[in-house]
């Protein structure tokens, strides 16, 4: 982000909000390949922020370290003002119950049916018991993501647009501060691409959480971002809304504007 | 030649370190708050009951064909009352434990293996880390506790379908009624003969679910990785089984057979 940085339009604003996640030169290796290099983001309450990059530039890695599923080579990644690195395993629980990641294939339990799959964290992690309060929570959660007829059917029985949104459901049913998202459209068609995103933004809308959405998909920045980070090569080269990006003079964030169109 | 010694050597070491932590984990989340009973009974089911059709076929026809082979030789000494009892003594001891551990190691270890090796690949175990669950609690201590229960268990029952497949096999040769058969195996076995060899069952059950759950958490991500760690499983648990077994044996004659 040294000469292609495009300031945050609303830099000024958004400084005043509270910063929720604050990446600090973080760097990680794998093997020899390092897949970050010194980079730095921070990530304000109530924002959408796309990360956008090609695909094994290392994006998920990034959000991989705020859940503290990976551990960085250098620098720090602090949530709510806390570090992920040197958490308590009681304390990183208690940040996971804040945190909602949601992978790129759904992750959903196979060997359990769409409403066990809700049920699982409301009951292991919420520790909730009173069964009348649950089915209430899962069916809303289900009727927000548009699959309440397919609540008794198996992972296996969903297609790969449901499984998304099943996956997308179960991670909000916690209803958590923060959302992560690892490359949500990838795999599905163009119609429940724009879907998902769209998906997205209710969500992010209905339960006022702040998001960082990795992805490759344009459509799905376009639609989900209210900031856009261009990642290349282990390293945050550009940042803007989308379309101060788009019209970007700089010749290697444009690349990624016009293979999209 | 030293060079390359010693990266074999560190991985292996690590390995051992990896295989002390996950048994920590495991052995701090057994009596961690939460136990997951529904869970435990279910994979008792999936074990203990799915395997018994398995278990009990391999005894019987081990019963029968041991008697079959034993039986010219045993005539030959003049022997052939001795039958029952050479059957008792040496099921109850050993065949039975070590087959029905050894069957149990290719159908269990390997489905555990395989099972939570592809939820490592499809990230459904980092999925539920993530959400704040606890992956070991649910998946590894009710795995393992459950094969260290249904093993003995399956044990118990593969020996008496053995006795029973052996007295089959009698009684297409010699006249035996079904109560001085098994009269006969119950008066020639003692309490040591049937103690230590149940309690090595516990073991080796322990051994199966161990070796299935490690095998399976720490799968690479591919899915080729699943089905490398469902072969790994097998083998190392039934690797396993033959040194707990000779170490059993071994425990066994020092305190008893001196």
């Amino acid at each position: 982000m040294e000469e292609t940085a495009i300031k945050y339009k609303g830099e000024t604003q958004a400084s005043k909000q509270e910063v929720v996640v604050d990446i600090e030169h973080l760097s990680k290796s794998f093997g020899s390949k390092e897949v970050l290099k010194d980079i730095s983001l921070k990530i304000k309450r109530g924002e959408n922020v796309v990360v956008l990059g090609k695909s094994g530039e290392g994006k998920s890695v990034t959000i991989q370290c705020i859940v503290g599923l990976l551990t960085p080579d250098s620098g720090t990644v602090k949530v709510f003002g806390e570090e992920v690195a040197e958490m308590s395993n009681e304390e990183l629980k208690e940040l996971r119950t804040k945190v909602g990641f949601l992978f790129q294939s759904g992750a959903l339990y196979d060997s359990m049916t769409v409403r066990e799959n809700m049920e699982f964290p409301l009951t292991r992690v919420l520790k909730m018991k009173d069964q009348a309060e649950i089915d209430k929570r899962v069916e809303e959660v289900l009727d927000a993501v548009g699959l309440l007829e397919a609540i008794d059917k198996m992972p296996s029985d969903l297609s790969g647009g449901m499984r998304k949104r099943a996956g997308l459901a179960r991670t909000m049913i916690v209803r958590p501060e923060i959302m992560l998202y690892d490359e949500p459209t990838t795999g599905l068609d163009p119609i429940t691409s724009r879907e998902i995103s769209e998906l997205i933004l209710q969500v992010q809308k209905k339960y006022k959480t702040t998001s960082i959405i990795i992805t490759h998909d344009m459509d799905c920045a376009k639609i989900t971002a209210d900031r856009v980070v261009i990642m290349d090569d282990g390293e945050y080269i550009a940042e803007g809304s989308f379309d101060e990006l788009k019209n970007s003079k700089d010749k290697l964030v444009r690349s990624f504007f016009n293979e999209a169109a | 030649m030293a060079e390359q010694a010693i990266p074999g050597y560190k991985r292996w070491l690590e390995g051992i370190g990896e295989q002390g932590v996950f048994f920590s984990q495991f052995f701090r989340n057994i009596f961690k708050g939460g136990f997951e009973w529904s869970e435990f009974v279910r994979q008792c089911y999936e074990i203990g009951y799915k395997s018994f059709m398995l278990v009990g076929l391999t005894s019987f026809i081990m019963g029968l064909v041991l008697i079959l082979q034993l039986r010219p030789s045993m005539v030959d000494m003049g022997a052939e009352s001795m039958l029952p009892k050479t059957l008792a003594v040496s099921f109850i001891r050993e065949m039975g434990p070590v087959i029905t551990a050894i069957i149990c190691a290719g159908k269990i270890a390997s489905s555990i293996g395989a099972e939570l090796g592809s939820m490592k690949v499809t990230e459904q175990i980092d999925a539920m880390e993530v959400s704040g669950a606890n992956p070991t609690q649910y998946l590894v201590v009710t795995r393992i506790l459950a094969v260290t229960l249904m093993v003995p268990i399956l044990t118990l029952m593969g020996d008496v379908i053995g006795l029973f497949g052996g007295f089959l096999a009698l009684n297409f040769t010699d006249e035996i009624s079904f109560k001085l058969y098994f009269n006969k195996c119950i008066a020639s076995l003692e309490f040591i003969d049937f103690l230590p060899a149940f309690v090595k069952t516990f073991f080796f059950g322990f051994a199966i679910g161990f070796v299935g759950c490690y095998k399976g958490f720490h799968s690479d991500k591919g899915t080729e990785s699943v089905g490398l760690a469902a072969n790994s499983a097998v083998v190392t648990a039934s690797l396993w089984i033959f040194v707990i077994d000779a170490i059993a044996v071994q425990i066994t004659s020092l305190l008893y057979y001196r």
